[in-house]
């Protein structure tokens, strides 16, 4: 165990579980900013009550969300020291502009919307929630540009052995920024779209109030649909400028072994030997990696270089990274095989399912809302996105590997040199038992709110917790004693509201 | 030492400042939960009182750290890594208090819902604790290495000042929440918040001047700076007292804005005392000086113009959201 090690294993843990919960909570912020404005069009109450259903399990997520935030804010310092001494004139800028545009935003608006409902008035209070949604929005163009500029570092000149930035402008047009923000935005979106058409599949499925959610399902699936196709579309382009700009990380993830002419063949499965860089086992579909990499089978394409060259290349390139890494520039290539392909598939999955789903809810033959096995499946899919997320974060930024900056910077000099072995081990064990907890604690609280189906008792939740009306103190803990009555069966001719 | 790293460097203060003067509060409020409020009424009430605005409030610090990283990076970097293990306690507690007000609203049962309360109540005292013995133990002149790497271990940064600045920051709080208190609700807790603060402020002189002892003998803030560090000591116990006055004679705004000057003033004799450095060294030769720590020029000058910009719609929409919850809360 080293502090390269700790370090590296806490960054990782603790980003991917902030992940789970930044897409889940921007994407509710979404969703319920939607459901409300369809309560402030139509004045219809029964949306008024979607929201706050939907906005109640928003809160949660938010809470579990930004709390796992506050530590990368400052993990940087404790643990990266000497990568924020090297980057900082450049990566800290990004940082402090989130904090000070969007986090204020973010925390400010929710805080009014939660306890406005009676305070404003309608447009206002949609209003709130809308610039809520901004907040997280614009919060996370900035953290994404910081990473993009790890990624592809552009606008900056290493002057005394630090990067100092050059053009603020190249910083915020970088390329690869606009591709991550799209990649990453629309799967916030189709992250909500699916958790809400999910969450509104268990109830129906448990035939808790099944016409409260039927619409909340359709729209959840459009909105799931509309994020999948835009994600996909953004996705590939991204894999494009990967090619470019660090084909080491496209080698790795397509499992290019030695260098392929067009029309490569592309590997479905495969299985590696990193030792010798070897295939151990695969199987390939001729013409398809030429296809997914130029969108054409001409042999004119460039080559598609293989890991076994580009390490030669890049050892040749970077002499003193090289001898850091013992002149092995290869990330781990079974996992991001692995990853990318696990991503992929989902990916494909999602616009598919989203897509049928759709037609089977259509008005004329709805017959989703009368399935188990298709309202079971909505259901649980509401966790694939999270999966396929997870696995894109660690292609794009395993495959970054032996760099922190790339071409600029690697991992071995980015740790802070004084923090100790324990401190770092104490830490790591700290965070996963606390972050595996709350995780627990925010899936049961949500489950619970979604088994009470307490569309009334929400409503009653919330008045209580509007701090300036006279009744707010009269019962404290949120005792809900309200039982469910509409739990009639789902009716053949699809039910009225 | 250019003008433009003088103004970050006071920005930076400015910063902490917002954070220490709204968390501030609502680390005392939490505080309060424990120790001041009587039945589940008053807590409740207690906890409403802050419920719109503490997730914006901690906001100060998120961007005091950023601005740190844009503008200090060196100091950013020694500062974090050097305390590491303060730090990783203040993160465990923010962690947890972040999500024990909606836990807290969520909870299953009611052993649940008085679990969160607690973690409220408990952080809301430890986060204070610890920023004090960060903010007394860095100044002191820790062992570091000629890169900027603090190389002392726990016990060089848990010692006599630091506690002692631990306990008056978390204190300081307290009473700053007692204040807010006295001013946003209604009834029993009300007086007894003035009963609570009329008392503490008492403790609150004691513990400045042993604070003040300990910092001639800890520091070289009276050696390198001794006008403003006495003037800046006497503001603190000036301000104190004011506040104490004006709760014994029910000026509650004033009481309100009097605890929180004093935190401003207590961060600006920490940042005019270390002055013109940022990280103390026990060897002066290995401190780092503001001049050194900075980002380029360029840097500094775009987020001047960032901040310039961004900064005012903020202090807006922060007053606006003051202004809409500005009724008190009824018991």
């Amino acid at each position: 165990m080293t502090i390269v090690n700790l370090a590296r294993f806490q960054f990782a843990m603790t980003t991917i579980f902030h992940f789970f919960f930044v897409p889940f909570s921007v994407g509710m912020i979404f969703m319920t900013f939607l459901l409300e404005l369809i309560y402030v069009i139509t004045g219809d109450e029964k949306w008024k009550q979607r929201t706050k259903f939907f906005g109640s399990i928003m809160l949660l997520s938010v809470a579990v969300g930004v709390v796992t935030g506050i530590i990368q804010e400052f993990q940087f310092g404790m643990n990266w020291s000497d990568y924020s001494r090297f980057v900082g004139d450049i990566f800290g800028a990004p940082l402090a502009i989130e904090a000070l545009l969007a986090f204020f935003m973010e925390s400010t608006f929710i805080g009014i919307w939660l306890f406005g409902w009676e305070k404003l008035g309608k447009k206002l209070h949609l209003a709130t929630i809308f610039l809520t949604f901004l907040g997280s929005i614009l919060s996370s163009i900035w953290i994404l540009a910081a990473n993009s500029w790890m990624q592809n570092p552009v606008g900056y000149k290493v002057v005394n052995g630090r990067a100092t930035l050059t053009s603020f402008s190249a910083l915020l047009t970088n390329p690869q920024t606009r591709l991550e923000f799209g990649h990453v935005g629309f799967g916030f979106m189709l992250t909500g779209g699916f958790a809400v058409a999910g969450i509104s599949a268990f109830q129906m499925l448990k035939k808790r109030n099944p016409d409260f959610f039927r619409p909340v399902l359709r729209l959840g699936l459009l909105i799931a649909l509309i994020g999948a196709l835009a994600n996909f579309s953004f996705g590939d382009q991204q894999m494009i400028e990967v090619k470019n700009s660090q084909p080491m990380k496209f080698a790795a993830a397509e499992g290019v072994v030695t260098s392929l002419k067009n029309p490569a063949e592309w590997a479905l499965i495969g299985f590696y030997n990193t030792a010798d860089d070897q295939e151990i086992f695969g199987i390939k579909v001729p013409y398809m990696l030429s296809l997914l990499t130029y969108h054409s089978i001409s042999t004119k394409d460039p080559d598609i270089e293989g890991v076994t060259e580009l390490n030669k290349e890049l050892a040749a390139k970077y002499p003193k990274a090289a001898k850091e890494v013992g002149n092995n520039f290869i990330p781990p290539m079974n996992t991001l095989f692995w990853t990318f392909r696990i991503m992929a598939g989902i990916s494909a999955l999602m616009i598919l399912l989203s897509a049928v789903g759709l037609f089977l809810t259509r008005k004329k033959s709805p017959w989703l809302y009368k399935s188990k096995i298709g309202l079971t499946v909505t259901g649980w899919f509401m966790y694939a996105p999270f999966i396929a997320i997870t696995c894109g974060w660690l292609v794009t930024e395993l495959g970054r590997y032996p760099w922190t900056v790339y071409g600029l910077f690697t991992i071995q000099d980015s740790v802070s040199p004084n923090v100790s072995v324990g401190s770092l081990l104490f830490s790591n064990i700290v965070y996963f038992l606390l972050f595996c907890g709350l995780g627990a604690v925010m899936v049961i609280y949500s489950v619970n709110i979604m088994r009470k189906n307490d569309i009334e008792a929400v409503e009653v939740a919330y008045a209580k917790l509007d701090p300036f009306s006279a009744d707010a103190f009269k019962s404290s803990a949120p005792d809900i004693t309200y039982k469910p009555e509409d739990t009639q069966e789902i009716t053949e001719d699809g039910g009225k509201e | 030492m250019s003008t433009l790293q003088l103004l970050w460097f006071i920005l930076i203060a400015i910063l902490f400042s917002g954070f220490f003067f709204f968390e501030g509060f609502d680390f005392g409020v939490g505080i309060s939960t424990l120790f001041v409020a009587k039945d589940e009424h008053e807590v409740d009430q207690a906890i409403s009182a802050i419920g719109p605005v503490w997730d914006g409030n901690e906001v100060w610090l998120l961007t005091a750290g950023g601005a740190m990283f844009a503008s200090f990076p060196f100091w950013y970097a020694s500062l974090f890594s050097g305390f590491y293990n303060l730090f990783l306690l203040i993160l465990v507690g923010l962690i947890c208090r972040g999500v024990s007000f909606e836990f807290r609203h969520r909870a299953l049962s009611k052993k649940g819902h008085d679990f969160w309360q607690k973690v409220l109540g408990i952080s809301s005292l430890f986060i204070p604790f610890l920023f004090g013995m960060v903010f007394t133990a860095f100044i002191q002149g820790m062992p570091m290495d000629a890169h900027g790497n603090v190389t002392g271990g726990f016990f060089d940064y848990v010692n006599l000042l630091s506690i002692v600045g631990g306990v008056a920051v978390a204190l300081l709080s307290w009473l700053h929440g007692l204040n807010y208190l006295s001013l946003k609700v209604e009834g029993p807790l009300r007086e007894r918040s003035h009963r609570f603060a009329n008392k503490l402020y008492f403790i609150l002189y004691v513990g400045e001047v042993v604070f003040a002892v300990l910092l001639v003998i800890f520091t070289d803030f009276f050696q390198k700076h001794v006008l403003w560090s006495s003037i800046l000591i006497v503001v603190i116990v000036a301000l104190s007292v004011i506040g104490h006055l004006s709760s014994i004679n029910n000026k509650e705004m004033t009481a309100f804005i009097s605890s929180g000057l004093t935190f401003i003033a207590l961060v600006a004799l920490i940042f005019q005392g270390i002055f013109p450095r940022v990280m103390v060294a026990d060897n002066p030769a290995n401190s780092i000086l503001i001049k050194n720590a900075s980002s380029t020029v360029y840097t500094l000058t775009t987020m001047s113009f960032v901040a310039l910009f961004i900064l005012p719609f903020v202090l807006i929409y922060i007053g606006w959201t003051y202004y809409v919850f500005r009724k008190r809360i009824q018991k």
